[in-house]
């Protein structure tokens, strides 16, 4: 079925049909037509951010959490430049989302107009395609297309530019149909040979592990769930990059926790002295790999991937499999079940014994005593008195992610969102803008860090007026923490620049949002001070004040091999059975 | 323990042997397709030696491009994966790889001379099967095809006998054997 309308009744229409409930956005002169076309419409609820680098991250967070498209509207120039920094993040975590950009009008282009950029040019090397829409036939294709492009093979953003003169202009609508394009065909299903081999090589691995990354988040719960029942079949050790957590409950025993910089000492160690990794939906990316010519040196490596890109980018592979996790993980289940050989239960005991050697030094290890709030103590407080309801955590960026990540214990997929790739301060808050709007009725919890959250800390003004209850957990040291840890330990103490003098009252700048404000100083209130900000059915900023010389530890020093960790000091003392040689090998 | 390094990032990998390699594109012959694949290369650090572009089938809008890059094995790989990767690449074929190609490039030769030197120039162009396109009483503009390296020679040979300018198209490769590009 056909229908003329105009352009910017295109935009929304497509939208609709492409089941969009809620498009986060900024108005301005060159898609004011589009505005309209909303003004008339119930179908999809318009977002006011306050910012378009908040409008990107809100959709993140959305896509994140739902496994939907994040739809972001924004103007020309400045609205769409101020766009490119979540664009970007939403490119390196392979988020899905559509960025609908207006334009000066087609006439004007390469004028110098008012509000003018050239905004593919600046985009494409940020969004995973991009469209310039210079006629009006070709509109519904386009925006279909972007739909498409974002949400399958390596999921990412899409911007798509359309002028105000093509906003304006009629045209014949279509809606969504198979997809024509020829060039443009993401790989599902897994070399099945390449699979047998990779089995194969599992089957008769002595310290096998796997290393799961985000892909197995993008690929749907069902890859979640495969993963789960292949790790519990095989009886292997697994651990996760920043960007897995939750894909493998962490309260299982087969968890070895995060690894890489931040990593746990058994994930690490096990990474380093494994015979067989099994890596799925994870890019070897330098947080993680360390030391390259160090890295797992006696391994064979499968890697699983939808994107050949990724796959011998940083580290040779042995078995590269080229394909979506969930369907690659399917194959792989079936395969084991149905092969004769499995490894011999000996061997991987003795593996196992040895993980539990190196669990047992406690790298997380902390310790809280005084009248101070250790940061570690706060987050698993804050995870006690969380962890048996719907909640959802997004993070910033430093110290406080890590913590979270050591800390909080992720059950479920798609429960954590943090920029991991890109590393953007800022993202968390109006990510959980964007959860809550998903999820009205779940928790929702922004960890942050008081640096971090000052860098969008308008978007709590979205939060009230939309009445999203999210909730803002800041752990306050007044430092730019992971600037100074890295100060401390690589630049002689010498803190430039990386001090706070002066931040705002964090409770009298939430009641000026009108949202709620609460402070946090001593161990002893903190229980209660979680529970008062999780029954507040407001938006809250928690001002919880910790130790400002707490580092994050264990640590990789960059460039250094995963058997050369730095650990806390409280960890070490734990260690009454190490050699002198496994000393130095810390 | 020894000191911690300095740096965010693992130090560069030791150099490793460089290779030249002749990829072929095929493209959706689209505004800024040749944006893209240059933004490739130059957002990732890769080298281009040559790059030619031109539409080869009308009705279906393709183009082909021709590059050739130099880089390690696991870099050349990279690059072909990347430009894979960019929605409107149909296809990309390393015709080095593939052992079967065929390459040529075209050069126009301007030289400029009297006497003696003019003859020996033009009895060069004769051996390298040159044609003449262009004459004045001073000079020549030779059109030479062939191997990159035959050009080059040539143009080496011209040198000491008044070379004045060179125009090259870079470098065009094609499959040997009954099978297309876009026949996939």
């Amino acid at each position: 079925m056909t229908e003329e309308m105009t352009g910017a009744e295109m935009v929304i229409r497509a939208l609709a049909d492409q089941n969009v409930r809620h498009l986060f956005g900024y108005p301005g002169g060159a898609v004011l037509p589009i505005y309209d076309a909303i003004f008339a419409q119930n179908s999809v609820q318009h977002v006011l951010v306050r910012h378009e680098q908040g409008a990107v991250h809100a959709a993140e967070g959305y896509a994140r959490s739902t496994g939907k498209v994040g739809c972001v509207l924004v103007t020309s120039g400045p609205g769409a430049t101020n766009a490119v920094t979540g664009l970007t993040d939403a490119l390196c975590d392979s988020i899905p989302i559509v960025c609908i950009t207006g334009q000066v009008p087609t006439h004007l282009i390469g004028n110098d107009a008012f509000q003018e950029c050239d905004t593919v040019g600046i985009t494409r090397p940020c969004t995973k395609h991009n469209y310039l829409v210079k006629r009006i036939e070709d509109l519904p294709r386009v925006l279909h297309e972007a739909f498409h492009i974002a949400s399958t093979g390596r999921p990412g953003p899409v911007v798509v530019d359309i002028p105000k003169d093509i906003q304006f202009a009629k045209g014949v609508y279509s809606k969504p149909k198979d997809f024509p394009h020829t060039g443009y065909k993401p790989r599902l299903k897994g070399d099945i040979e390449k699979i047998k081999q990779a089995v194969e090589l599992m089957a008769n691995a002595k310290r096998p592990l796997f290393y799961t990354g985000g892909g197995v988040i993008n690929s749907g719960k069902a890859a979640s769930d495969l993963l789960r029942e292949l790790v519990k079949l095989t009886g292997f050790p697994i651990t996760s990059t920043l960007m897995g957590l939750g894909a493998f409950p962490a309260a299982d025993p087969q968890w070895m926790g995060m690894l890489g910089m931040h990593g746990t000492l058994e994930a690490n160690m096990a990474m380093h002295d494994c015979d067989v990794m099994i890596c799925i939906g994870a890019r070897f990316d330098d947080r993680i790999t360390g030391r390259l010519d160090a890295f797992a040196p006696g391994s064979k490596k499968i890697h699983v991937d939808i994107d050949a890109s990724s796959i011998n980018k940083n580290v040779k592979v042995d078995v590269p499999i080229i394909g979506d996790c969930a369907h690659v993980l399917e194959d792989m289940v079936r395969l084991w079940r149905t092969g004769a050989k499995h490894p011999d239960k000996k061997t991987l005991g003795d593996w196992w014994k040895q993980i539990d050697k190196w669990r047992a030094r406690k790298s997380l290890a902390y310790r809280q005593s005084g009248d101070i709030i250790k940061p570690q103590y706060a987050i698993q407080r804050l995870y006690e008195l969380t962890k048996d309801r719907d909640c959802y955590i997004t993070t910033e960026v430093g110290q406080h992610q890590m913590w979270a990540a050591q800390f909080y214990g992720f059950q479920e997929p798609n429960r954590w969102m943090t920029s991991g790739g890109l590393g953007t301060m800022g993202y968390g808050l109006p990510s959980s803008v964007g959860v809550q709007l998903a999820h009205p009725k779940s928790l929702v919890i922004d960890i942050a860090g008081e640096a971090s959250v000052l860098m969008t800390m308008q978007e709590l003004s979205t939060a009230v007026q939309y009445r999203l209850p999210i909730k803002i957990f800041i752990l306050n040291n007044r430092y730019m923490g992971m600037v100074r840890q890295w100060q401390e330990l690589l630049h002689g103490g010498r803190y430039s620049e990386s001090y706070s003098e002066a931040l705002p009252d964090f409770v009298k700048l939430a009641e000026a949002y009108h949202a709620h404000g609460i402070r946090c100083e001593k161990p002893g209130d903190l229980d209660r001070a979680i529970k008062e900000m999780i029954d507040v059915d407001k938006p809250v900023l928690f001002d919880c004040v910790v130790d400002p010389k707490e580092n994050c530890f264990p640590m990789i020093p960059s460039g250094r091999a995963h058997n050369e960790m730095i650990l806390g000091d409280a960890a070490e003392s734990l260690d009454s059975a190490i050699t002198e040689q496994g000393k130095v090998m810390v | 323990m020894n000191a911690p390094t300095t740096s965010h990032y693992p130090a560069a990998p030791t150099a490793q042997k460089q290779e030249s390699h002749t990829l072929s594109v095929l493209v959706d012959n689209e505004p800024g397709v040749l944006a893209r694949v240059i933004g490739l290369f130059a957002g990732r650090g890769y080298n281009i030696e040559s790059l030619t572009v031109s539409e080869t089938e009308h009705a279906k809008h393709l183009s082909l491009i021709t590059i050739v890059t130099t880089g390690t094995p696991m870099v050349i790989e990279q690059i072909k994966n990347q430009l894979d990767r960019l929605v409107p690449v149909h296809r990309v074929v390393d015709m080095t790889l593939t052992g079967r190609s065929i390459e040529r490039e075209l050069a126009m030769v301007k030289v400029k001379g009297k006497g003696e030197q003019r003859v020996e120039a033009l009895r060069l162009a004769d051996a390298f099967r040159a044609r003449v396109i262009d004459a004045t009483t001073e000079s020549f503009v030779f059109e030479i095809t062939g191997k990159s390296d035959k050009i080059d020679q040539f143009v080496e040979l011209m040198l000491p006998l008044g070379l004045v300018e060179v125009s090259r198209t870079g470098i065009a490769a094609i499959a040997r054997g009954p099978e297309g590009m876009s026949a996939r």
